[in-house]
C-alpha cells in the first residue's frame, strides 16, 4: 500500500500546542500528521521534542493553541466526553492505581464510556473484558491485586484496561518504561498483534531498535515538528539519526528483521567523524 | 463470582457482594438504632408501641405524641443529617484521594460555622437565621478556595492544603467572634457549636430531609466518574470521565451536604471523616462510595445521639461532644495505621 492509499481516521492539521508553565513558546509548531489506520505507528525523537505533548493532544489530554485533530474527519473538541473515548483510547504514562484494586475491577473500568447510571452492565461489557485480559495474557491474574503485580504484569494490566474500552484508536504512551527487554518485547508484540487485528496503534517509543522493527509506519519528531515519517526501511538514515539526536552512528541492516540498526559510533573509540566538528 | 449483577431489560446495576451484605447490615442497625431512639426517653415506650404509633394505630396518645412530633423529626434528623456528612466525607475523599480529607479536616465545616457564628453574635439572629448563615458560610468558603485554587486548577492536593490554610484561619475567626461576643451570645454560641439535636422538630427535619435528598441524587450521579478519578486524571479522561469538572462539581456537591448538615445541627464532628472510611474497610472496597458512607454515618449519628441523650442521663450530653470524643480515638487510630505503611 503507498502512502497515497492509506486511509486515516485520526489526523493533525496546523497544530500548535503550547503550556503556559513554558512562557508560551509553542512545543509544537504547525504540526501535520495522518495516522494511517490499522497499522503500528511509533513515534520517536529525544527527549522534549514534543512525542509526547503530541500523542496527549491527539488524544485530546492538551487543548490545541492552533489547528485541531480531526478523528473521522471531525474535529475532536467536537465530541463528547464519552464518545470521544468509545473511538479513541489512551494508555498514559505510568499510570496508578488505588491501593488494593483487583486486576478484574481495574480492567472494568475500562467499559466506563459504554456504560451509564442506569446500564452498569451489559454483555457486551461481560464479553470486552473477556476478550480484553485474554488478548493481553492475564486471565490467569483476575482475582489479584494490581499492587502485588510484577512491572511486566501490570502493564499488561492497564494494556487490557484500555482493550476493554475497545476503541478503534489506541495511543500508548511509552508503553515500555521501566520494564526490562523481555518484558519490552511481550508489550510490543501485544501492541503489533493489536494493529493486525485491525486497530489503530500509536505508541511512542525511546528505544530505536526497537522502535524501527515494530513500526509499520515511523514519525521522527525534533523540536517540535516531524521531520520524517514512513516505512522505516525507507527514511531512516545515519544522517537523519545525527540531525536528530545530534548523535554520530552508522546505520545497518537487522540481520533478522531488515529494519533499520541504529550503532552508535559514541564508545567505540572512532569518536566522531572528521571534519564534523 | 464476588460481583452482583441485577439487570432488568435493558437497565443494569452491578456492585460487589461484599459491599452490598455490608449495605444492608449496616441499613439494619440504623434501623434498630432509630427504633430504640423512638423508645428511650423520659417517657419509655414499648417497641410494640413505637410501631403502633408509626402505623397510626396507637392507643396511647401520649405515646403516639412522643413517638411522632418529638423523636421521630430528631431520629429521622439523625439518619438524613449522619446520611449527609458520610456522603460529603466520600466526595472529598474521593476528590483529594486521602483519608484525611474530610471537611471538617479542609475547613468546610469550620467556614459553616463562621457564618452561623456571625448570625449569633453579630447579627443576633434566630434559629433559622442562623442555619441559613452556616450555609452561607459553608458556600462562602467554597467559593473563597476556589478562588484561590483557581489560577492552578483544582486538584486533591491543592484542596487539602488551601483547605486546610482556610480552615485555621476562619477557626481563628470564630474564636475571635465568640470572645468578642456578650455572655449570653457566647452561651449561645456555645451550645451551637456543640452540635445537637435536642432542638429539631418536624418542620426543621422536613427541609433538611428535601434538601439532602436532591444533594445525594447529585453524589449518585458523581460516583462512578469519582470512582475513575483514583486511577489518576490521565486514565480517567482517557475513558471519558472529564476530571476537573467532575471534581468541581463533587466539590460543591460536598459542600452542600456538609453545610445543610451543620446548618440543622450544628457542627457533628468526625463523622465526615470516619464514615466512609469505615465503610470502606467493612467493604473491602478501594475507594468509598455513596450508599455505603451514607448509612454508616446515619448509624453513627443515631448511636452517638443515642450515647449523648442516655449514657449519663439526665445529663444530657450534645451529639457533637460524643461523636468528638469517639472521633479522636478513630483519628489517633487512622493516623497510626496510615504511618505504619510507609
Amino acid at each position: 500500500m503507498t502512502e497515497a492509499e492509506r486511509t486515516t481516521r485520526l489526523e493533525a492539521r496546523d497544530l500548535t500546542v503550547s503550556y503556559a508553565t513554558r512562557g508560551g513558546a509553542p512545543v509544537l509548531r504547525d504540526l501535520g500528521l495522518a495516522i494511517p489506520d490499522g497499522v503500528m505507528t511509533v513515534i520517536v525523537g529525544p527527549n522534549a521534542c514534543g512525542k509526547s505533548t503530541l500523542l496527549r493532544t491527539l488524544a485530546r489530554m492538551h487543548p490545541a493553541a492552533g489547528g485541531a485533530v480531526y478523528v473521522d474527519g471531525r474535529s475532536a473538541t467536537d465530541y463528547g466526553h464519552k464518545e470521544l473515548a468509545r473511538v479513541l483510547g489512551l494508555l498514559p504514562q505510568s499510570p496508578s492505581a488505588p491501593d488494593g484494586i483487583t486486576v478484574a475491577d481495574l480492567v472494568a473500568k475500562g467499559r466506563y464510556p459504554h456504560q451509564s447510571l442506569l446500564r452498569q452492565w451489559s454483555r457486551a461489557d461481560e464479553e470486552a473484558v473477556a476478550a480484553a485480559v485474554e488478548a493481553a495474557d492475564v486471565a490467569g491474574l483476575t482475582d489479584r491485586p494490581v499492587d502485588e503485580l510484577s512491572g511486566g504484569q501490570r502493564q499488561r494490566v492497564w494494556l487490557a484496561m484500555a482493550l476493554a474500552q475497545e476503541t478503534p484508536l489506541l495511543l500508548l504512551d511509552e508503553p515500555t518504561t521501566y520494564l526490562d527487554i523481555a518484558h519490552q518485547l511481550e508489550v510490543l508484540e501485544l501492541a503489533r498483534r493489536l494493529a493486525r487485528g485491525g486497530r489503530t496503534v500509536v505508541t511512542v517509543l525511546h528505544e530505536l531498535q526497537l522502535a524501527f522493527r515494530y513500526a509499520d509506519h515511523l514519525v521522527v519528531m525534533s523540536g517540535g515538528r516531524v521531520v520524517a515519517s514512513g516505512d522505516p526501511r525507507g527514511i531512516v538514515t545515519a544522517d537523519l539519526i545525527e540531525e536528530v539526536y545530534d548523535l554520530p552512528c552508522r546505520v545497518i541492516e537487522d540481520p533478522l528483521t531488515g529494519t533499520p540498526l541504529v550503532l552508535p559510533l559514541v564508545g567505540t573509540g572512532a569518536g566522531t567523524r572528521d571534519g564534523e566538528r | 463470582m464476588s460481583e452482583v449483577l441485577l439487570r432488568a431489560g435493558g437497565r443494569s446495576v452491578r456492585f460487589r457482594r461484599r459491599t452490598g451484605v455490608v449495605l444492608v447490615l449496616t441499613l439494619v442497625a440504623v434501623v434498630v438504632l432509630g427504633v430504640v431512639g423512638l423508645m428511650l426517653g423520659d417517657y419509655d415506650i414499648s417497641a410494640r408501641e413505637v410501631l403502633a404509633a408509626l402505623s397510626g394505630g396507637g392507643d396511647d396518645p401520649v405515646a403516639t405524641y412522643f413517638v411522632t412530633e418529638l423523636r421521630l423529626p430528631r431520629v429521622v434528623t439523625a439518619i438524613v443529617v449522619g446520611a449527609a456528612l458520610g456522603i460529603s466525607g466520600s466526595l472529598f475523599q474521593n476528590v483529594t484521594g486521602n483519608p484525611l480529607g474530610s471537611p471538617d479536616i479542609i475547613g468546610f465545616t469550620t467556614g459553616a460555622a463562621t457564618g452561623a457564628l456571625v448570625q449569633i453574635i453579630v447579627l443576633g439572629g434566630d434559629s433559622d437565621a442562623v442555619a441559613v448563615g452556616a450555609v452561607v458560610g459553608g458556600i462562602g468558603t467554597a467559593v473563597l478556595v476556589h478562588l484561590l485554587t483557581r489560577p492552578h486548577g483544582l486538584t486533591g492536593q491543592r484542596l487539602v492544603l488551601v483547605g486546610i490554610g482556610v480552615g485555621a484561619t476562619l477557626a481563628a475567626v470564630n474564636t475571635l467572634l465568640v470572645v468578642r461576643a456578650s455572655l449570653v451570645a457566647a452561651q449561645t454560641a456555645a451550645q451551637w457549636l456543640a452540635g445537637s439535636l435536642s432542638a429539631v422538630l418536624w418542620p426543621r427535619a422536613t427541609v433538611v430531609t428535601v434538601a439532602i435528598a436532591v444533594l445525594t441524587l447529585a453524589a449518585l450521579l458523581l460516583a462512578r466518574p469519582l470512582q475513575l478519578l483514583a486511577l489518576g486524571d490521565d486514565t480517567a479522561r482517557a475513558v471519558g470521565v472529564p476530571a476537573q469538572r467532575v471534581r468541581t462539581a463533587a466539590v460543591a456537591v460536598g459542600v452542600g451536604l456538609v453545610s445543610v448538615a451543620t446548618a440543622t445541627t450544628g457542627p457533628i464532628a468526625f463523622v465526615a471523616l470516619a464514615a466512609p472510611q469505615v465503610s470502606r474497610r467493612l467493604a473491602g472496597s478501594p475507594t468509598p462510595g455513596v450508599a455505603g458512607p451514607a448509612a454508616t454515618g446515619a448509624a453513627l449519628v443515631l448511636g452517638a445521639d443515642l450515647i449523648g441523650q442516655h449514657l449519663l442521663a439526665p445529663t444530657q450530653l450534645a451529639v457533637g461532644v460524643v461523636t468528638g470524643a469517639l472521633g479522636g480515638v478513630y483519628l489517633i487510630g487512622l493516623l497510626a495505621l496510615e504511618w505504619r505503611r510507609r
